[in-house]
């Protein structure tokens, strides 16, 4: 008898999550990317691609569920139907296009590197040499370590959060950081123990920094994706899109 | 898979073309603690195994800690606490240390598989047979003679099968070293993951490694055994004694 | 140094809750599965044996959190994939559930040991007369055989308790939000790494402690009417 409980009570658990309004969406998202997504003191989701999100699925008539999920299995996760779209600034490069659908353009800001203030160091590879250099795995900034500075005697050290890496830039471990240069001066530059670094430069380039971030989709959802880009046109038209962006930028993050 | 195998199967095993990795760092981690932790185990074993509370209360605390917290905390202890300590941070020669990711895990692994070390030790100096200790006091043996050539060796023995257990349990938790950014083998099965998302394929082969390496040292430890506990065996007709007794006797005529 | 936890205590709090559920429904778990394989390991039936045989070989030849990694998805994936066959609505196993799951799985395998031993040092004539006075196996499993095996294999259960606690200090690299994230977030957030990462190693601490002052209570209980030799 007790044996069945115990049954009943593991089932009950994992069906905790099972969702019996059919009129939500769930959307996946690793919160440590601010001002983009992250997480409030209080536990809640907040976040310029969280806003709009919630503007785009108003316009769509359907609830959006946030699940969180580290950024380097948020592909596979995808496809797990863990969820059934990427909302983490994830920028379109032709290498995730393989895995994935995107939708168009959400926003676009540039790379950046931030290291020590008077330590010498350039986004040129020569004078990272022997140096090392630390980002989030599974983002377009271990793409490009990977393929210009690893080659080249550059330690490249990928890490599963942004405050890990933060944490070994400010321990004196890394030389350098690389991320979004907007989160970068959010969550480094700006804060009281950021005062000793600044960016290098010059400023970073490339084809494999794509042409902006985009929510992801399944390949074989062209529906959803179709419902996903009137939305983000809706917004953008009505001015939904500019109101949200001056609540956190003082610049266009659209881009060109 | 194939593909995968090919391109990676040399950061797997032992290199990614820059740094040790895969497999060769697993085991230089696992070598590099165990035998330190062994050699530090000895004097604390001894210790534990004293009458003396002032010998046997700080190491029984010492095990008490170690023991009873994951390794894993204590790696994040070591690795990201220490670094955030002012007095270590800017002291230059400590400093030099614990900012490798390396040193931070092998003193974990040291401190952690010691505690474990030593426990079995301790139990195997306290289980020695009376009688063997007595003889060697009876002739008149120094104490440290006597650890020397009476209960260390014996102790060693009956230790064996608990230690070795210990060692492929330490190979197992050299494993979460990838989180001190040391590239161990389940690191580049990470990286591997992260660059070809075949999670089933990346993970896959560090598992098929690990499972090779744990047959080839329980398959070494279970000789070692025959060797040193070569008394404890199972007894047959063959090997026993008495066992020509129990043959049947030819019948005369 | 000050002891103050600056308003994370909230967060760690819930972590802790986190870890503590996800240890004991694992010890549950594998348990149940640990008693299973044990009796599918001692089996006649060939395929049960070898089947039971491969399972504990595998698994207690691979570290756990290669093994927590390597099944942490497929778990989802290969419900969606049942789900999907079946024209079901898809089931969602949130992450607590799977990392029970997946703990569950693995020390399975070593509680199969665990029991298998226990079962062997219980003397066979005890099963044999039970079931020679007619009782269906398995009633006399569970009135005369499993009592005894409890005894035996305590020390065992006491052992993988404790590592089970320990391993399951892990999730938080499978992404659940348990209490050394919790102490991750914390420390990285005020710079005070080493406070919070200790505050968790004492909760660790009281836990195995705790644990063992049970362990030894039950062992005691369970040895009534056993009389140990004196030496």
């Amino acid at each position: 008898m007790k044996k069945l409980w115990l049954l009943g009570a593991l089932v009950a658990l994992s069906l905790q999550a099972f969702a019996l309004n059919a009129q939500t969406i769930k959307l996946g998202t690793d919160p440590t990317f601010a001002p983009f997504e992250s997480k409030s003191p209080s536990g809640e989701i907040i976040g310029f691609e969280i806003d709009i999100a919630k503007a785009m699925c108003e316009k769509m008539g359907v609830k959006p569920v946030w699940v969180e999920n580290d950024f380097d299995t948020i592909i596979p996760a995808l496809q797990a139907k863990k969820f059934d779209a990427i909302v983490s600034g994830m920028a379109v490069n032709e290498k995730r296009k393989q895995q994935i659908n995107f939708t168009d353009k959400v926003f676009h800001t540039p790379a950046g590197m931030v290291v020590r203030k008077g330590s010498g160091l350039t986004t040129r590879v020569e004078t990272l040499k022997g140096k090392s250099i630390g980002m989030q795995q599974g983002t377009i900034f271990e793409q490009y370590a990977r393929k210009y500075y690893a080659p080249n005697g550059v330690t490249v050290t990928p890490y599963k959060t942004p405050d890990l890496y933060r944490a070994d830039l400010l321990a004196g471990r890394l030389d350098a950081v690389m991320d979004d240069a907007v989160v970068l001066q959010t969550t480094l530059l700006a804060t009281p123990e950021g005062k000793d670094f600044e960016y290098a430069k010059p400023a970073l380039k490339d084809e494999i920094f794509g042409v902006g971030a985009g929510f992801g989709v399944r390949k074989e959802d062209t529906a959803l994706l179709k419902k996903l880009n009137k939305a983000l046109a809706d917004i953008r038209k009505d001015g939904t899109y500019a109101k949200i962006a001056k609540k956190y930028f003082t610049f266009d993050p659209y881009g060109d | 898979m194939i593909d995968l195998i090919h391109t990676y199967w040399k950061s797997y095993l032992w290199s990614d073309g820059f740094n040790l990795t895969g497999l060769a760092m697993t085991l230089w981690l696992l070598v590099l603690s165990c035998a330190m932790g062994f050699v530090l185990a000895l004097p604390l074993a001894i210790a534990r195994s004293s009458r003396n509370p002032w010998l046997w209360r700080p190491v029984w605390l010492f095990t008490f800690v170690f023991r009873g917290t994951p390794l894993f905390v204590q790696l994040l202890m070591i690795y990201s606490g220490l670094a955030g300590v002012h007095f270590i941070r800017h002291t230059p020669l400590l400093w030099s240390f614990f900012r490798s990711g390396l040193d931070c895990v092998i003193v974990a692994f040291v401190l952690n598989t010691c505690a474990y070390t030593t426990e079995i030790f301790a139990g195997a100096i306290k289980a020695t047979p009376i009688g063997e200790v007595e003889a060697g006091q009876a002739i008149g043996m120094s104490t440290a003679t006597l650890y020397r050539r009476v209960i260390l060796p014996s102790s060693l023995r009956r230790a064996l099968p608990a230690y070795s257990n210990e060692i492929i349990f330490m190979l197992h938790s050299t494993s979460v070293a990838f989180t001190a950014t040391v590239p161990d083998l389940l690191k580049v099965a990470v990286d591997v993951n992260a660059a070809t998302f075949m999670t089933f394929q990346a993970y896959g082969i560090a598992a098929a490694i690990y499972l090779g390496v744990t047959f080839l040292l329980v398959g070494m430890f279970r000789r070692a055994e025959r060797r040193w506990l070569a008394y404890l065996q199972p007894q047959t007709a063959q090997t026993s004694p008495r066992g020509a007794d129990a043959r049947p006797k030819e019948q005369p005529c | 140094m000050t002891l103050s936890l600056e308003g994370y205590s909230q967060l760690i709090l819930a972590g802790t809750w986190v870890t503590l559920k996800i240890s004991f429904l694992s010890l549950v778990v594998s348990f149940l599965i640990g008693l299973a394989g044990a009796v599918a390991k001692l089996s006649a039936n060939p395929v049960a044996s070898w089947g039971a045989g491969v399972y504990t070989t595998l698994i207690r030849g691979i570290p756990a959190l290669v093994l927590m990694l390597l099944l942490y998805f497929s778990v989802q994936m290969g419900l969606n994939r049942v789900t999907e066959h079946f024209g079901l609505h898809q089931l969602d196993i949130e992450p607590v559930s799977a990392a029970v799951m997946v703990l569950g799985f693995i020390y399975g395998a070593y509680f199969t040991e665990t029991f298998r031993g226990a079962y062997l040092a219980v003397p066979r004539g005890q099963m044999e007369a039970a079931l020679a006075i007619g009782m269906p196996w398995f009633r006399a499993f569970r009135r005369i055989q499993f009592p005894q095996m409890m005894r035996f294999a305590l020390p065992g259960v006491a052992n993988n308790w404790l590592v089970v606690i320990k391993t399951a200090g892990l999730v938080s690299l499978l992404g659940v939000n348990d209490m050394v994230k919790a102490a991750r977030q914390a420390g990285n957030a005020t710079m005070r790494q080493f406070f919070f990462y200790g505050v968790v190693a004492v909760i660790f601490l009281a836990i195995t402690s705790l644990s063992q002052v049970l362990l030894q209570y039950l062992e005691r209980r369970f040895d009534i009417g056993v009389r140990e030799a004196r030496l």
